[in-house]
Protein backbone atom coordinates (compact mmCIF):
# COMPACT_ATOMS: atom_id res chain seq x y z
CA UNK A 1 0.00 0.00 0.00
CA UNK A 2 1.35 3.41 -0.65
CA UNK A 3 -0.27 4.67 1.90
CA UNK A 4 1.19 3.80 4.95
CA UNK A 5 -0.09 4.42 8.91
CA UNK A 6 1.62 7.18 8.61
CA UNK A 7 0.69 10.70 10.72
CA UNK A 8 3.11 12.73 8.89
CA UNK A 9 1.01 15.09 6.99
CA UNK A 10 3.61 15.65 4.00
CA UNK A 11 4.01 12.12 4.09
CA UNK A 12 0.04 11.54 3.27
CA UNK A 13 -0.72 14.69 1.05
CA UNK A 14 2.33 13.16 -1.30
CA UNK A 15 0.81 9.74 -1.26
CA UNK A 16 -2.54 11.16 -1.80
CA UNK A 17 -1.52 12.88 -4.79
CA UNK A 18 0.05 9.70 -6.10
CA UNK A 19 -2.90 7.35 -5.67
CA UNK A 20 -5.38 10.14 -6.96
CA UNK A 21 -3.17 10.61 -9.55
CA UNK A 22 -4.49 9.31 -13.22
CA UNK A 23 -1.92 6.91 -13.70
CA UNK A 24 -1.18 5.10 -10.68
CA UNK A 25 -1.14 1.42 -10.72
CA UNK A 26 -3.00 -1.10 -9.08
CA UNK A 27 -0.10 -1.88 -6.34
CA UNK A 28 0.03 1.89 -5.17
CA UNK A 29 -3.69 2.58 -5.24
CA UNK A 30 -5.37 2.95 -1.87
CA UNK A 31 -6.79 -0.26 -0.82
CA UNK A 32 -10.80 -0.12 -1.39
CA UNK A 33 -10.82 3.46 -2.69
CA UNK A 34 -10.47 4.20 0.68
CA UNK A 35 -9.13 8.71 0.86
CA UNK A 36 -6.72 9.61 3.26
CA UNK A 37 -7.19 13.07 3.64
CA UNK A 38 -9.31 15.50 3.85
CA UNK A 39 -9.89 18.75 0.86
CA UNK A 40 -9.35 16.28 -1.78
CA UNK A 41 -11.81 16.68 -4.17
CA UNK A 42 -9.90 19.12 -6.04
CA UNK A 43 -7.45 16.47 -7.23
CA UNK A 44 -10.74 14.83 -8.43
CA UNK A 45 -11.03 16.37 -12.27
CA UNK A 46 -14.89 16.47 -13.02
CA UNK A 47 -14.16 19.16 -15.56
CA UNK A 48 -13.50 15.58 -17.67
CA UNK A 49 -17.30 15.40 -17.93
CA UNK A 50 -17.99 18.37 -19.56
CA UNK A 51 -19.49 18.20 -23.41
CA UNK A 52 -20.38 22.18 -23.66
CA UNK A 53 -17.65 24.84 -22.06
CA UNK A 54 -18.23 28.40 -20.97
CA UNK A 55 -15.90 31.08 -22.63
CA UNK A 56 -15.27 34.40 -20.66
CA UNK A 57 -14.96 37.56 -23.27
CA UNK A 58 -12.84 39.73 -20.59
CA UNK A 59 -13.81 43.30 -22.96
CA UNK A 60 -17.61 42.26 -22.11
CA UNK A 61 -17.08 41.95 -18.42
CA UNK A 62 -18.17 44.63 -16.03
CA UNK A 63 -17.18 42.59 -12.78
CA UNK A 64 -20.60 42.52 -11.61
CA UNK A 65 -19.56 39.14 -10.05
CA UNK A 66 -23.12 38.14 -10.74
CA UNK A 67 -22.06 34.35 -12.26
CA UNK A 68 -19.64 33.95 -9.33
CA UNK A 69 -22.58 32.82 -6.86
CA UNK A 70 -24.32 30.23 -8.85
CA UNK A 71 -21.51 28.12 -10.01
CA UNK A 72 -22.23 24.74 -8.53
CA UNK A 73 -18.77 23.68 -8.72
CA UNK A 74 -16.41 27.04 -7.78
CA UNK A 75 -14.90 27.16 -11.16
CA UNK A 76 -15.52 31.09 -11.61
CA UNK A 77 -12.15 32.14 -10.31
CA UNK A 78 -11.52 35.49 -8.18
CA UNK A 79 -8.49 36.45 -7.95
CA UNK A 80 -6.35 38.57 -5.06
CA UNK A 81 -8.20 41.79 -5.90
CA UNK A 82 -11.10 39.96 -5.81
CA UNK A 83 -11.34 40.25 -9.90
CA UNK A 84 -13.05 37.54 -12.00
CA UNK A 85 -10.58 36.01 -13.44
CA UNK A 86 -11.07 33.43 -16.14
CA UNK A 87 -12.81 29.44 -15.80
CA UNK A 88 -11.62 26.89 -13.79
CA UNK A 89 -11.27 24.05 -16.83
CA UNK A 90 -10.38 21.33 -14.55
CA UNK A 91 -13.57 21.59 -12.48
CA UNK A 92 -16.29 23.50 -14.89
CA UNK A 93 -18.74 20.60 -15.50
CA UNK A 94 -20.33 22.76 -18.20
CA UNK A 95 -23.88 23.25 -16.93
CA UNK A 96 -24.12 27.29 -17.84
CA UNK A 97 -25.70 28.46 -15.62
CA UNK A 98 -23.03 31.43 -15.69
CA UNK A 99 -24.05 32.54 -18.79
CA UNK A 100 -27.60 32.13 -18.75
CA UNK A 101 -26.92 34.41 -15.70
CA UNK A 102 -24.61 37.19 -16.83
CA UNK A 103 -26.22 40.43 -17.80
CA UNK A 104 -23.94 41.70 -20.07
CA UNK A 105 -23.46 38.63 -22.65
CA UNK A 106 -19.86 38.29 -21.39
CA UNK A 107 -19.65 34.22 -20.90
CA UNK A 108 -20.34 32.43 -24.46
CA UNK A 109 -21.57 28.87 -24.14
CA UNK A 110 -19.93 26.34 -26.94
CA UNK A 111 -19.40 23.04 -27.41
CA UNK A 112 -15.99 20.95 -26.02
CA UNK A 113 -13.93 19.77 -28.73
CA UNK B 1 -9.20 -30.20 27.40
CA UNK B 2 -11.35 -29.36 24.68
CA UNK B 3 -15.44 -29.01 25.92
CA UNK B 4 -17.32 -32.18 24.83
CA UNK B 5 -20.85 -30.82 23.72
CA UNK B 6 -24.11 -31.60 21.69
CA UNK B 7 -24.88 -28.82 19.96
CA UNK B 8 -26.48 -27.97 16.35
CA UNK B 9 -25.44 -26.17 13.59
CA UNK B 10 -26.55 -22.76 14.46
CA UNK B 11 -25.77 -23.20 18.38
CA UNK B 12 -21.84 -24.16 17.03
CA UNK B 13 -22.11 -21.22 14.96
CA UNK B 14 -23.35 -18.60 17.87
CA UNK B 15 -21.44 -20.42 20.22
CA UNK B 16 -18.12 -19.39 17.97
CA UNK B 17 -19.82 -15.85 17.72
CA UNK B 18 -20.25 -15.58 21.42
CA UNK B 19 -16.26 -16.69 21.92
CA UNK B 20 -15.05 -14.45 19.62
CA UNK B 21 -16.95 -11.56 21.08
CA UNK B 22 -17.41 -9.13 18.47
CA UNK B 23 -17.91 -5.68 18.38
CA UNK B 24 -21.08 -5.52 16.19
CA UNK B 25 -23.89 -8.05 15.09
CA UNK B 26 -26.50 -7.23 13.06
CA UNK B 27 -29.03 -9.55 11.71
CA UNK B 28 -31.84 -9.74 10.81
CA UNK B 29 -34.08 -13.33 11.27
CA UNK B 30 -34.51 -15.31 8.29
CA UNK B 31 -35.15 -19.32 8.17
CA UNK B 32 -32.90 -21.44 8.68
CA UNK B 33 -30.45 -19.02 10.39
CA UNK B 34 -32.81 -17.87 12.48
CA UNK B 35 -31.19 -19.18 15.29
CA UNK B 36 -28.08 -17.87 14.92
CA UNK B 37 -29.11 -14.20 16.15
CA UNK B 38 -31.51 -15.56 18.02
CA UNK B 39 -29.60 -17.50 20.36
CA UNK B 40 -26.27 -14.74 20.29
CA UNK B 41 -29.42 -12.03 21.41
CA UNK B 42 -29.63 -14.23 24.56
CA UNK B 43 -25.93 -13.72 25.11
CA UNK B 44 -25.74 -10.01 24.54
CA UNK B 45 -29.13 -10.14 27.04
CA UNK B 46 -27.48 -12.16 29.44
CA UNK B 47 -24.43 -9.64 29.43
CA UNK B 48 -21.78 -12.90 28.10
CA UNK B 49 -20.88 -10.59 25.34
CA UNK B 50 -19.86 -7.21 24.88
CA UNK B 51 -21.31 -7.21 21.13
CA UNK B 52 -23.39 -3.92 20.21
CA UNK B 53 -26.37 -5.94 18.73
CA UNK B 54 -28.54 -4.24 15.83
CA UNK B 55 -31.86 -5.51 15.47
CA UNK B 56 -32.74 -4.11 11.70
CA UNK B 57 -35.66 -4.44 9.54
CA UNK B 58 -34.07 -6.28 6.66
CA UNK B 59 -30.97 -8.12 5.42
CA UNK B 60 -30.45 -5.05 3.15
CA UNK B 61 -30.16 -2.85 6.55
CA UNK B 62 -27.80 -5.60 8.69
CA UNK B 63 -25.39 -5.94 5.86
CA UNK B 64 -25.17 -2.04 5.90
CA UNK B 65 -24.72 -2.10 9.39
CA UNK B 66 -21.75 -4.56 9.22
CA UNK B 67 -20.31 -2.54 6.59
CA UNK B 68 -20.96 1.32 8.52
CA UNK B 69 -19.24 -0.81 11.42
CA UNK B 70 -16.55 -2.30 9.90
CA UNK B 71 -15.45 0.69 8.34
CA UNK B 72 -15.80 2.86 11.47
CA UNK B 73 -13.05 0.15 13.42
CA UNK B 74 -15.14 -2.59 14.56
CA UNK B 75 -15.38 -6.13 14.21
CA UNK B 76 -19.04 -6.79 12.92
CA UNK B 77 -20.82 -10.07 12.24
CA UNK B 78 -24.30 -11.54 10.79
CA UNK B 79 -26.21 -15.01 9.66
CA UNK B 80 -28.63 -15.16 7.16
CA UNK B 81 -29.78 -17.69 4.39
CA UNK B 82 -31.81 -17.64 0.71
CA UNK B 83 -33.97 -14.59 0.15
CA UNK B 84 -31.97 -12.47 3.03
CA UNK B 85 -28.62 -13.06 1.43
CA UNK B 86 -29.79 -12.21 -1.85
CA UNK B 87 -31.76 -8.56 -0.57
CA UNK B 88 -28.11 -8.34 0.56
CA UNK B 89 -26.89 -8.65 -2.37
CA UNK B 90 -25.39 -5.20 -3.72
CA UNK B 91 -23.83 -4.75 -0.03
CA UNK B 92 -22.01 -7.90 -0.67
CA UNK B 93 -20.42 -6.24 -3.62
CA UNK B 94 -19.91 -2.86 -1.46
CA UNK B 95 -18.10 -4.94 1.44
CA UNK B 96 -15.30 -7.04 -0.54
CA UNK B 97 -14.81 -3.91 -2.72
CA UNK B 98 -14.39 -1.28 0.18
CA UNK B 99 -12.01 -4.50 1.82
CA UNK B 100 -14.08 -4.68 4.63
CA UNK B 101 -13.63 -7.93 6.25
CA UNK B 102 -16.87 -8.74 7.85
CA UNK B 103 -17.81 -12.33 8.92
CA UNK B 104 -21.35 -14.08 8.22
CA UNK B 105 -22.64 -17.47 8.82
CA UNK B 106 -24.40 -18.45 5.39
CA UNK B 107 -27.02 -21.19 6.42
CA UNK B 108 -27.54 -22.19 2.81
CA UNK B 109 -31.24 -22.56 1.41
CA UNK B 110 -32.96 -22.23 -1.52
CA UNK B 111 -34.08 -19.38 -3.50
CA UNK B 112 -37.70 -18.88 -3.68
CA UNK B 113 -39.61 -19.13 -6.15
CA UNK B 114 -41.50 -21.24 -5.90
CA UNK B 115 -41.06 -20.51 -2.13
CA UNK B 116 -39.31 -22.85 -0.39
CA UNK B 117 -37.32 -22.92 2.83
CA UNK B 118 -35.11 -26.00 2.79
CA UNK B 119 -31.91 -26.48 2.00
CA UNK B 120 -29.99 -26.26 -1.53
CA UNK B 121 -27.01 -23.69 -2.83
CA UNK B 122 -28.48 -21.74 -4.67
CA UNK B 123 -27.96 -18.54 -2.15
CA UNK B 124 -24.46 -19.06 -1.36
CA UNK B 125 -23.76 -19.88 -5.28
CA UNK B 126 -25.46 -16.83 -6.53
CA UNK B 127 -22.90 -14.74 -4.11
CA UNK B 128 -19.93 -16.73 -5.45
CA UNK B 129 -18.57 -13.64 -7.78
CA UNK B 130 -19.33 -11.30 -5.23
CA UNK B 131 -15.53 -11.28 -4.07
CA UNK B 132 -16.26 -13.25 -0.84
CA UNK B 133 -14.32 -15.71 0.52
CA UNK B 134 -16.66 -18.70 1.37
CA UNK B 135 -15.69 -21.80 3.09
CA UNK B 136 -17.93 -24.85 3.44
CA UNK B 137 -18.95 -27.00 6.13
CA UNK B 138 -20.13 -30.77 6.34
CA UNK B 139 -21.04 -31.13 9.56
CA UNK B 140 -21.25 -29.37 12.81
CA UNK B 141 -17.85 -29.38 14.21
CA UNK B 142 -16.68 -28.32 10.78
CA UNK B 143 -19.07 -24.79 11.24
CA UNK B 144 -17.55 -24.23 14.36
CA UNK B 145 -14.31 -24.87 13.31
CA UNK B 146 -14.50 -22.58 10.03
CA UNK B 147 -15.96 -19.97 12.39
CA UNK B 148 -13.56 -19.24 14.12
CA UNK B 149 -10.85 -19.28 11.49
CA UNK B 150 -13.02 -17.04 9.92
CA UNK B 151 -11.88 -13.55 10.94
CA UNK B 152 -7.95 -14.54 11.27
CA UNK B 153 -8.36 -15.26 7.20
CA UNK B 154 -10.16 -12.61 6.28
CA UNK B 155 -8.41 -9.33 8.07
CA UNK B 156 -5.24 -11.00 7.12
CA UNK B 157 -3.31 -7.86 5.57
CA UNK B 158 -2.66 -9.40 2.43
CA UNK B 159 -6.53 -10.45 2.21
CA UNK B 160 -8.76 -8.18 3.72
CA UNK B 161 -11.78 -9.52 2.46
CA UNK B 162 -15.06 -10.70 4.24
CA UNK B 163 -15.91 -14.10 4.41
CA UNK B 164 -18.94 -16.19 4.35
CA UNK B 165 -19.46 -19.72 6.56
CA UNK B 166 -21.78 -21.89 4.67
CA UNK B 167 -23.37 -24.96 6.12
CA UNK B 168 -26.30 -26.63 5.05
CA UNK B 169 -30.12 -25.29 5.79
CA UNK B 170 -31.88 -27.75 8.55
CA UNK B 171 -29.64 -30.67 8.18
CA UNK B 172 -26.74 -29.23 9.70
CA UNK B 173 -28.25 -25.90 11.44
CA UNK B 174 -30.73 -28.17 12.97
CA UNK B 175 -29.43 -30.99 13.69
CA UNK B 176 -27.41 -31.65 16.86
CA UNK B 177 -24.55 -33.81 16.72
CA UNK B 178 -21.63 -34.36 19.48
CA UNK B 179 -19.11 -31.39 19.34
CA UNK B 180 -15.34 -30.56 20.53
CA UNK B 181 -15.27 -27.00 21.66
CA UNK B 182 -12.73 -24.97 22.59
CA UNK B 183 -12.21 -23.31 25.72
CA UNK B 184 -12.71 -19.56 25.69
CA UNK B 185 -9.56 -18.44 26.91
CA UNK B 186 -8.12 -20.29 23.43
CA UNK B 187 -10.56 -18.76 21.21
CA UNK B 188 -9.62 -15.63 22.56
CA UNK B 189 -5.89 -15.73 22.09
CA UNK B 190 -6.53 -17.60 18.82
CA UNK B 191 -8.74 -15.04 16.79
CA UNK B 192 -6.71 -12.24 18.50
CA UNK B 193 -7.94 -8.76 18.70
CA UNK B 194 -8.88 -7.04 16.00
CA UNK B 195 -6.46 -3.99 14.85
CA UNK B 196 -7.55 -2.59 11.73
CA UNK B 197 -4.79 -0.30 9.82
CA UNK B 198 -7.35 2.52 8.31
CA UNK B 199 -10.74 2.72 9.92
CA UNK B 200 -13.27 5.68 10.33
CA UNK B 201 -13.32 6.71 13.97
CA UNK B 202 -9.57 6.68 13.95
CA UNK B 203 -8.97 10.65 14.47
CA UNK B 204 -5.31 10.13 14.40
CA UNK B 205 -5.39 8.99 10.28
CA UNK B 206 -8.76 10.22 8.99
CA UNK B 207 -10.10 8.73 5.91
CA UNK B 208 -12.70 8.21 3.68
CA UNK B 209 -14.39 5.51 2.54
CA UNK B 210 -16.52 4.19 -0.22
CA UNK B 211 -15.57 7.22 -2.76
CA UNK B 212 -16.60 7.59 -6.61
CA UNK B 213 -14.30 5.73 -8.57
CA UNK B 214 -14.95 5.99 -12.14
CA UNK B 215 -13.21 4.66 -15.16
CA UNK B 216 -9.93 6.42 -13.92
CA UNK B 217 -9.41 3.98 -10.82
CA UNK B 218 -12.12 1.48 -10.41
CA UNK B 219 -10.45 -1.35 -12.59
CA UNK B 220 -7.37 -0.94 -10.83
CA UNK B 221 -9.08 -1.53 -7.42
CA UNK B 222 -11.02 -4.46 -8.78
CA UNK B 223 -7.17 -5.88 -9.86
CA UNK B 224 -5.90 -5.22 -6.49
CA UNK B 225 -9.16 -7.18 -4.85
CA UNK B 226 -8.54 -9.91 -6.83
CA UNK B 227 -4.96 -10.34 -6.24
CA UNK B 228 -6.32 -10.37 -2.07
CA UNK B 229 -8.38 -13.34 -3.56
CA UNK B 230 -5.55 -15.39 -4.58
CA UNK B 231 -3.62 -14.17 -1.58
CA UNK B 232 -6.39 -15.60 0.45
CA UNK B 233 -5.46 -19.06 -0.54
CA UNK B 234 -2.25 -19.21 1.38
CA UNK B 235 -3.80 -17.25 4.79
CA UNK B 236 -6.30 -19.89 4.64
CA UNK B 237 -3.57 -23.06 4.60
CA UNK B 238 -1.58 -20.89 7.30
CA UNK B 239 -4.61 -20.56 9.21
CA UNK B 240 -5.80 -23.89 9.02
CA UNK B 241 -2.51 -25.15 10.17
CA UNK B 242 -2.19 -23.21 13.05
CA UNK B 243 -6.10 -24.46 14.01
CA UNK B 244 -4.56 -28.06 13.49
CA UNK B 245 -1.49 -27.42 15.94
CA UNK B 246 -4.35 -25.94 18.32
CA UNK B 247 -6.87 -28.51 18.17
CA UNK B 248 -5.61 -31.56 16.23
CA UNK B 249 -8.40 -30.87 13.74
CA UNK B 250 -7.14 -30.82 9.71
CA UNK B 251 -8.27 -28.43 7.15
CA UNK B 252 -7.11 -27.89 3.92
CA UNK B 253 -8.32 -26.28 0.82
CA UNK B 254 -10.30 -29.59 0.54
CA UNK B 255 -10.39 -33.07 1.89
CA UNK B 256 -9.49 -36.51 -0.30
CA UNK B 257 -11.15 -39.10 1.51
CA UNK B 258 -10.02 -42.27 0.10
CA UNK B 259 -8.40 -41.30 -2.97
CA UNK B 260 -5.36 -42.79 -3.05
CA UNK B 261 -5.60 -45.98 -5.38
CA UNK B 262 -10.13 -44.85 -6.17
CA UNK B 263 -10.40 -45.07 -9.91
CA UNK B 264 -13.34 -42.79 -9.92
CA UNK B 265 -14.33 -39.75 -7.21
CA UNK B 266 -17.40 -37.60 -6.29
CA UNK B 267 -17.15 -33.66 -5.67
CA UNK B 268 -19.53 -32.46 -3.14
CA UNK B 269 -19.73 -29.81 -0.82
CA UNK B 270 -20.89 -29.42 2.64
CA UNK B 271 -23.52 -31.97 3.92
CA UNK B 272 -23.59 -34.52 1.16
CA UNK B 273 -20.14 -35.20 1.48
CA UNK B 274 -20.43 -36.66 4.89
CA UNK B 275 -23.55 -39.14 2.99
CA UNK B 276 -21.02 -39.67 0.35
CA UNK B 277 -18.56 -41.19 2.83
CA UNK B 278 -20.62 -43.78 3.90
CA UNK B 279 -21.39 -44.80 0.79
CA UNK B 280 -17.43 -45.03 0.21
CA UNK B 281 -17.29 -47.36 2.92
CA UNK B 282 -19.63 -48.98 2.06
CA UNK B 283 -18.42 -49.83 -1.48
CA UNK B 284 -14.72 -50.12 -0.72
CA UNK B 285 -15.84 -53.36 1.08
CA UNK B 286 -17.30 -54.25 -1.64
CA UNK B 287 -13.81 -53.68 -3.50
CA UNK B 288 -14.75 -50.74 -5.67
CA UNK B 289 -12.11 -48.07 -5.76
CA UNK B 290 -14.06 -45.02 -5.25
CA UNK B 291 -12.93 -41.65 -3.54
CA UNK B 292 -14.62 -38.36 -2.39
CA UNK B 293 -13.16 -34.85 -3.00
CA UNK B 294 -15.02 -32.65 -0.88
CA UNK B 295 -14.14 -28.48 -1.10
CA UNK B 296 -14.12 -26.83 2.22
CA UNK B 297 -12.52 -23.58 -0.03
CA UNK B 298 -14.62 -22.69 -2.54
CA UNK B 299 -13.49 -18.96 -3.27
CA UNK B 300 -10.44 -18.69 -3.98
CA UNK B 301 -11.20 -21.67 -5.91
CA UNK B 302 -8.08 -23.90 -5.64
CA UNK B 303 -7.83 -24.52 -9.65
CA UNK B 304 -4.13 -26.16 -9.40
CA UNK B 305 -4.70 -28.72 -6.54
CA UNK B 306 -7.94 -29.48 -7.36
CA UNK B 307 -7.29 -29.95 -11.01
CA UNK B 308 -4.08 -31.79 -9.49
CA UNK B 309 -6.22 -34.12 -7.74
CA UNK B 310 -8.73 -34.96 -10.03
CA UNK B 311 -5.89 -36.19 -12.67
CA UNK B 312 -5.15 -39.78 -11.25
CA UNK B 313 -9.36 -40.70 -11.55
CA UNK B 314 -10.64 -42.31 -14.55
CA UNK B 315 -14.50 -40.68 -14.18
CA UNK B 316 -15.54 -38.02 -11.95
CA UNK B 317 -19.06 -36.89 -10.75
CA UNK B 318 -19.51 -33.37 -9.16
CA UNK B 319 -22.43 -32.58 -8.03
CA UNK B 320 -24.44 -29.74 -7.31
CA UNK B 321 -27.00 -28.29 -4.97
CA UNK B 322 -27.37 -25.42 -7.45
CA UNK B 323 -28.35 -25.38 -10.88
CA UNK B 324 -27.09 -22.66 -13.29
CA UNK B 325 -29.40 -22.25 -15.28
CA UNK B 326 -26.89 -22.12 -18.26
CA UNK B 327 -27.68 -25.52 -19.90
CA UNK B 328 -24.44 -26.50 -19.50
CA UNK B 329 -23.62 -27.27 -15.62
CA UNK B 330 -23.99 -26.60 -12.49
CA UNK B 331 -21.40 -24.09 -10.61
CA UNK B 332 -18.73 -26.32 -9.04
CA UNK B 333 -19.24 -28.29 -12.14
CA UNK B 334 -18.18 -25.51 -14.59
CA UNK B 335 -15.26 -24.42 -11.79
CA UNK B 336 -14.24 -27.58 -11.96
CA UNK B 337 -13.91 -28.24 -15.53
CA UNK B 338 -12.38 -25.25 -16.12
CA UNK B 339 -9.94 -25.74 -13.66
CA UNK B 340 -8.84 -29.33 -15.04
CA UNK B 341 -8.95 -27.55 -19.08
CA UNK B 342 -6.70 -24.71 -17.97
CA UNK B 343 -4.14 -27.52 -15.71
CA UNK B 344 -4.42 -29.07 -18.96
CA UNK B 345 -5.39 -32.53 -17.12
CA UNK B 346 -7.25 -34.01 -19.82
CA UNK B 347 -7.60 -37.47 -18.62
CA UNK B 348 -10.58 -38.10 -16.38
CA UNK B 349 -14.19 -37.87 -17.98
CA UNK B 350 -16.19 -35.69 -15.77
CA UNK B 351 -20.06 -35.55 -15.52
CA UNK B 352 -22.48 -33.00 -13.67
CA UNK B 353 -25.51 -34.42 -11.21
CA UNK B 354 -27.79 -31.54 -10.14
CA UNK B 355 -29.30 -32.64 -6.90
CA UNK B 356 -31.54 -32.54 -3.79
CA UNK B 357 -32.72 -29.19 -4.93
CA UNK B 358 -35.13 -27.51 -2.53
CA UNK B 359 -34.52 -29.68 0.43
CA UNK B 360 -35.29 -32.63 -1.80
CA UNK B 361 -33.71 -35.52 0.33
CA UNK B 362 -30.35 -36.76 -1.66
CA UNK B 363 -29.88 -40.98 -0.60
CA UNK B 364 -26.63 -43.09 -0.55
CA UNK B 365 -28.99 -44.93 -3.49
CA UNK B 366 -28.25 -42.28 -5.03
CA UNK B 367 -24.80 -41.69 -4.65
CA UNK B 368 -24.58 -45.46 -5.16
CA UNK B 369 -26.04 -44.89 -8.35
CA UNK B 370 -23.37 -42.04 -9.56
CA UNK B 371 -20.34 -43.87 -8.58
CA UNK B 372 -21.51 -47.17 -10.40
CA UNK B 373 -22.12 -45.01 -12.78
CA UNK B 374 -18.55 -43.54 -12.71
CA UNK B 375 -17.65 -47.18 -12.73
CA UNK B 376 -19.11 -47.95 -16.12
CA UNK B 377 -17.59 -45.13 -17.23
CA UNK B 378 -14.06 -45.91 -16.23
CA UNK B 379 -14.51 -48.90 -18.09
CA UNK B 380 -15.45 -47.66 -21.31
CA UNK B 381 -14.24 -44.61 -21.80
CA UNK B 382 -17.74 -43.52 -23.12
CA UNK B 383 -20.04 -40.73 -21.66
CA UNK B 384 -23.93 -40.64 -22.94
CA UNK B 385 -24.69 -37.63 -21.14
CA UNK B 386 -22.47 -34.76 -19.25
CA UNK B 387 -25.58 -32.14 -17.36
CA UNK B 388 -27.53 -34.79 -15.42
CA UNK B 389 -29.95 -34.43 -12.57
CA UNK B 390 -30.25 -36.92 -10.04
CA UNK B 391 -33.90 -37.60 -7.48
CA UNK B 392 -36.20 -35.31 -9.68
CA UNK B 393 -39.11 -37.57 -11.11
CA UNK B 394 -38.95 -37.73 -14.18
S1 LIG C 1 -21.79 37.84 -14.66
FE1 LIG C 1 -20.83 38.33 -16.64
S2 LIG C 1 -20.24 40.44 -16.38
FE2 LIG C 1 -20.68 39.71 -14.37
S3 LIG C 1 -18.69 39.02 -13.62
FE3 LIG C 1 -19.65 37.26 -14.51
S4 LIG C 1 -18.89 37.26 -16.60
FE4 LIG C 1 -18.47 39.27 -15.81
S1 LIG D 1 -20.65 26.30 -16.89
FE1 LIG D 1 -21.51 25.75 -14.89
S2 LIG D 1 -19.81 24.71 -13.87
FE2 LIG D 1 -18.91 25.81 -15.56
S3 LIG D 1 -18.30 27.75 -14.69
FE3 LIG D 1 -20.35 28.08 -15.56
S4 LIG D 1 -21.71 27.69 -13.82
FE4 LIG D 1 -19.71 26.86 -13.25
Amino acid sequence: MSIKDCSDVKCRVENLEKVISPDVSWKDITIGGMIANAGNAELFNTGDWRSMKPIWIKDKCKQCLLCYPVCPDTSILIDNEGKRTDFDYKHCKGCGICAKVCPFKAIDFIEEV
Amino acid sequence: MAIRERLSGNEATAFAMKQINPDVVAAFPITPSTEVPQYFSTYVANGEVDTEFVAVESEHSAMSACIGAQAAGARAMTATSANGLALMWELLYIASGSRLPIVMACINRALSGPINIHNDHSDSMGARDSGWIQLYSENCQEAYDNMLMAHRIGEHHDVLLPVMVCQDGFITSHAIENIELLEDEKVKAFVGEYKPQYFLLNKENPISVGPLDHFTHYFEHKRQQAEAMKNAKKVILEVSEEFYRLTGRKYGLFEEYKTDDAEVCIVVLNSTAGTTKFVVDKMRQEGKKVGLIKPRVYRPFPVDEIAEALAKFKAVAVMDKADSFNAAGGPLFTDITSAMFSKEVFGPKVINYIYGLGGRDVRTDDIELIYNKLLNIAISGKVDSVYNYIGVRE
